[in-house]
């Protein structure tokens, strides 16, 4: 019915695939030259792995894996991967290879897509027009003469076309925002529906009026007018099947982020499992914190020190009685009497400690650069004492003295990668500007805030793989469970039902709100 | 050792004192059918309703006569407390013509075991 109502999934993704694979090349070259301090947290993973030499075992192990033949081959921790520095490249290539595959397959599909609806589009809205003109080029003379009715008909047709492309326009032309991977059903069986419902108006037309060349020309006008008034219902469909029917929420999703267990829950209706992936990845961008990988290694380091603990022995020979093994290994890992809780606690409290100080040095330090910069009003600006300085300079000739407080905070609480120079200078300056107080400056980088909030690059998270059980063209259902993978994490997102709610009333008259006084008096007689 | 409680049933005999123009006994009442029986620390069950001693007075009528504080009256000269409103309660009480009051009151005691007291 319209140019861009897609018979496939053929929405771009928030990267854009044909300026993002190139860009992703580029990067992925810088990545292998110049390793970052990414690289440096996984390297000093593989460091405590490696150095106590009170475990000379495992760190012989991790060399020795690939011996084999080693008594305890079973215990090389499989949780740790970094051991090397060559699984990093590795990673980026898996990386660029992914962007490489699918930027140029799904360009194709897209505009296939594209030309289809655009072509059906078109024919369908010249259609009613050929109806009414073809008579007249055809067969002009022998035409019943249709006077007022006609022309009115005329002007009928013209508007309801007009109405339908400004309807159409509104509804099918959009930037198309998310490539899904499967076809939308619904609009499949809206284009389908027009197809066969124009081709039969076509079929009559070509067979009962061009063909016996019917005289009665108020006849075919009124023919044609049937048949865009046909087109404007489907149109009504279209809109109560596309957009109307999932506005009333019917379910309740819950999304979990795999690394670090933060979960939101959001409303949604009728929609098909791919749909809904869509809805959730929208909202992840702004809800979310951003995924910051720097958070991770503490729990990571844990992990691998409790593994590497605890070594089993195996004294009666290889390859007897593997699984009662591992299983007597984790019973007696539960049992030991570790003191990690202890660190934890107590470097938690540390850390607690050190970023409060430091955020109030920052805070100071913020709130005292800020009063060194006076606004100047219109009328000051002409007799002002000393330079004027626009934002930008403004902002450089008091950053010095707050840098280093914010460069130490960040530090702290592992932020540093996502906020460079050039950005702070930028966002220092927008503040000056629009006269912001120096906890609104704050605001952003005394909290994580949302991935949207910084630059691209920093995201971890472009292309995301749906996992699902079922079908991802069927409805959400109660109970459903999918997932949504990118690289480095995933988002668990977990299908319930709003439950049905039986609502009954209670009249209770105003009047009836009596109270009375319990007393307990004690007389003296 | 072994702690009971029982109630009994006393009679007292008050001799109202004269204050000027008021004859008094000397103690203070609570309860009565219009009052909140939940809120008396005396009554064992706190749905009773009835007419409880809350107060006595040092060396008034009342203690001289014996009566203790948390004694419930179940009646005065004959007529029935245990049914009445607090103020029906007081004018029983406070008759300006007798002089004399003779009290049924029922009275919980705590005691030790008799089986103790006899082997010490």
């Amino acid at each position: 019915m319209s140019a861009a109502m897609d018979t496939e999934s053929t929405y771009s993704g928030y990267s854009h695939y044909s300026g993002h694979s190139k860009k992703a090349h580029r990067q992925g070259r810088d990545r292998h030259k110049s390793p970052r301090s990414k690289d440096g947290s996984r390297s000093e993973k593989s460091v405590t792995i490696q150095t106590p030499p009170a475990e000379p075992l495992l760190g012989n192990d991790a060399s020795r894996a690939e011996e084999g033949q080693d008594d305890n081959w079973g215990e090389t921790t499989t949780a740790i991967t970094g051991t090397s520095e060559h699984s990093i490249s590795q990673e980026d290539i898996a990386r660029i290879s992914k962007d490489l595959e699918d930027s140029v397959g799904l360009d194709c599909k897209r505009y296939l897509g594209l030309t289809v609806a655009a072509v059906l589009g078109l024919l369908v809205f010249l259609t009613p027009i050929a109806f009414i003109l073809l008579p007249q080029i055809l067969w002009r003379d022998d035409l019943e003469p249709c006077g007022t009715v006609c022309e009115g008909l005329f002007i009928s047709v013209a508007f309801k076309l007009l109405i339908l492309l400004i309807g159409t326009w509104a509804l099918f032309f959009r930037q198309p925002k998310a490539d899904i991977p499967r076809v939308f059903v619904f609009r499949a069986l809206l284009l389908v529906l027009i197809f066969l419902f124009v081709f039969s108006y076509w079929l009559f037309y070509g067979v009962r009026i061009l063909d016996s060349k019917d005289t009665n020309y108020q006849g075919i006008v009124q023919y044609a007018v049937s048949l865009v008034d046909a087109l404007l219902f489907i149109h009504y469909l279209a809109i109560v099947l596309l957009e109307l029917r999932q506005l009333q929420p019917m379910f309740t999703v819950k999304v979990v982020r795999s690394t670090d267990g933060e979960s939101r829950y959001y409303s949604l209706g009728h929609l098909s499992i791919q749909r809904a992936a869509l809805v959730v990845l929208e909202n992840y961008y702004k809800d979310f914190t951003v995924y910051n990988p720097a958070l991770l290694t503490a729990s990571k380091s844990r992990a691998a020190k409790h593994m590497a603990g605890l070594k089993v022995y195996n004294v009666d020979g290889p390859g007897n009685n593997a699984s009662g093994q591992s299983r007597a290994m984790i019973a007696a890992a539960a049992r030991r009497r570790d003191s990690s809780h202890n660190e934890l606690y107590y470097e938690e409290a540390d850390h607690e400690r050190r970023v409060k100080k430091r955020r109030a040095r920052l805070v100071v330090a913020v709130e005292e650069a800020f009063t060194h910069i006076k606004r100047l009003q219109a009328e000051e600006q002409q007799k002002a004492p000393g330079e004027m300085m626009d934002p930008r300079e403004a902002a450089q000739a008091i950053f010095p003295s707050m840098a280093r407080a914010l460069q130490k905070y960040l530090r702290t609480t592992r932020q540093q990668q996502y906020h460079s120079m050039e950005s702070i200078l930028q966002h220092l300056s927008f503040c000056i500007t629009n006269n912001m107080t120096p906890k609104a400056f704050l605001e952003r980088y005394l909290n994580p805030g949302p991935t949207l909030q910084y630059d691209r690059d920093r995201w971890f998270s472009k292309q995301w793989t749906l996992v699902s059980e079922e079908a991802v063209t069927s409805g959400l259902q109660d109970g459903i469970v999918f997932v949504l993978k990118c690289l480095d994490f995933s988002l668990v997102v977990n299908v319930k039902k709003i439950p049905f709610i039986k609502l009954s009333e209670e009249f209770i008259d105003p009047k009836s709100h009596k109270f009375i006084l319990r007393l307990q008096s004690e007389t003296s007689v | 050792n072994y702690f009971i409680f029982f109630s009994f049933q006393q009679r007292i005999e008050i001799h109202k004192l004269r204050q000027g123009d008021n004859l008094i006994l000397g103690f203070s009442i609570g309860g009565g059918i219009d009052q909140d029986p939940a809120q008396n620390p005396f009554s064992e069950d706190k749905t009773d309703k009835g007419i409880y001693v809350t107060r006595v007075t040092e060396g008034g009528p009342a203690e001289v006569a014996g009566l203790q504080i948390g004694d419930k009256i179940m009646q005065v000269n004959g007529w029935d407390m245990t049914m009445v409103t607090h103020d029906q309660a007081r004018k029983r009480l406070t008759k300006r013509n007798e002089e004399v009051v003779r009290l049924l009151v029922t009275r919980q005691s705590l005691q030790k075991a008799v089986q103790q007291s006899m082997m010490s």
